[in-house]
């Protein structure tokens, strides 16, 4: 058991794909919630195999996509502190901000390095003890433990120029946002690696108070089929529950190692989604024991909301209003190589899977 | 942004683990992993920490259910 190459059989493939047309009766949209769904229903060409009456739209599962413009803004103002290094995860150096992006900023003398994991942005701070290093946490609740990890290191360790710009975002309340700003999604194809860390249970309410059925999916081929399977099973036979199909790496508690580190060193606040606004207990700040090792004190204070560049529909593409076809400026002025939102700038973007694998 | 690989843990020093992802070896932390896990064990990997421990029979189970064909 290799734990992936099972879950490509071609077979295995075309026998949930028989038995969604089975199943399948009425029109039905669903939304994938994570970014890691979006490329993985287009890189395998899912789509195609689906009936007619099915439409999936992406949603706000991509922590790139949906951070804030002023935090972008934020996180470039932090290298301009005197004698500092920003570690950064790679996804967000094309991210555009009110003026540039951290690429641009870097081929302007900023010292920005991208990191595969938090502790190389410790052992960055070890290395250069005369520098302050400022590590951008940001992600789902899937990244999150791990920049708590990072945080308890330090703070054991007392090393003094570590510090973390939280950005974090936690994910079952933006989906109850989302409903309650009006959405047409019938069902959600719920994200396997956060709940990896959360467990099911977290999206209970979802199920419940707003009767939309969510599976737990993971991200082969037929880890999505199957989920898509579930949910219109459910959705035709009229149930709204929470289902796990990612059984391999998903429980309904979830991690309690994760989880408790990450209530350990952090604490639920408000964060602002690009394109749905504040949501309540979706941010995740430090908690004032770990103050010491807060990057925001470093950011610059004038900083407040921005509006989403001119003409940019990610807003609308992030709820699943749009598809990112429907935006005037798609593949025209907005492409991957010169993105005007950050939808294209992610690889895990909806607008960036749309235009890699648009016409395949 | 929220990829997670299945890796095979091939070396363990307390937390500190070396995993085969993919053909490549890293090093990963196995400070967060819901269970314990040990060389052998395949783990999912997600920046550079082990943050579940994979296990045979929900696989299986899962294999199961996608043949399954309800009459
Ligand atoms: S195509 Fe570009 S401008 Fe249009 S919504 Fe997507 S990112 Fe924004």
């Amino acid at each position: 058991m290799k734990f992936a190459s099972e879950f490509r059989d071609r077979e295995l493939v075309s026998g949930i794909v028989e038995k969604i047309g089975d199943v399948c009766r009425h029109d039905w949209t669903l939304m994938e919630f994570c970014g890691t769904h979006t490329v993985a229903i287009f890189r395998h060409g899912l789509k195609t195999l689906l009936p007619d009456r099915l439409r999936l739209v992406s949603g706000p599962g991509c922590p790139v996509c949906v951070t804030s413009r002023a935090d972008i803004d934020r996180i470039l103002s932090l290298s301009d502190t005197p004698g500092s290094i920003v570690a950064t995860y790679g996804d967000m150096m094309k991210v555009p901000g009110s003026t540039m992006n951290l690429s641009e900023r870097r081929a302007r003398g900023a010292d920005i390095r991208m990191v595969y994991s938090s502790y190389d942005a410790i052992a960055l701070a070890e290395k250069n003890p005369e520098k302050k290093v400022f590590f951008i946490g940001i992600g789902f609740e899937t990244t999150a433990p791990s920049t708590a990890a990072a945080v308890l290191k330090a703070a054991e360790a007392g090393l003094g120029n570590f510090f973390v710009l939280a950005l974090h975002k936690r994910t079952p309340p933006v989906v109850g946002a989302l409903i309650e700003h009006g959405t047409s999604v019938d069902g959600f194809i719920c994200p396997g690696h956060v709940c990896s860390i959360i467990g099911a249970k977290p999206l209970e309410p979802v199920a419940s108070v707003w009767k939309k059925p969510c599976v737990v999916a993971g991200f082969e081929p037929s880890d999505v089929l199957q989920a898509i399977y579930m949910l219109i099973r459910q959705l035709e036979e009229g149930r709204s529950e929470v289902e796990i199909e990612y059984l391999r790496a998903v429980s309904y508690d979830g991690n309690a190692n994760a989880l408790a580190a990450i209530d350990r060193v952090f604490a639920t606040t408000s964060s602002e989604w690009r394109g749905i606004g504040m949501v309540e207990d979706t941010g995740l700040m430090l908690r004032d024991e770990f103050s010491r090792l807060d990057a925001a004190p470093f950011t610059d204070r004038d900083i407040t909301s921005r509006p989403d560049p001119a003409g940019c529909k990610c807003g609308d593409v992030l709820r699943g209003d749009l598809i990112p076809t429907q935006c005037p400026l798609f593949g025209k002025t907005c492409t991957p190589q010169n993105p005007v939102g950050p939808c294209m700038v992610s690889s895990e973007g909806s607008c960036a899977a749309y235009y890699q694998y648009a016409g395949e | 942004m929220c990829l997670a690989i299945p890796a095979l843990i091939v070396e363990k020093d307390g937390v500190r683990a070396k995993a085969n992802i993919g053909g490549v070896v890293r090093e990963i932390s196995l400070e967060i992993v819901d269970l314990p896990a040990e060389v052998g064990d395949y783990v999912l990997v997600h920046a550079g920490f082990a943050i579940h421990k994979l296990e045979k029979e929900y696989a299986l189970e899962t294999l199961r259910l996608m043949r399954e064909v309800l009459g």
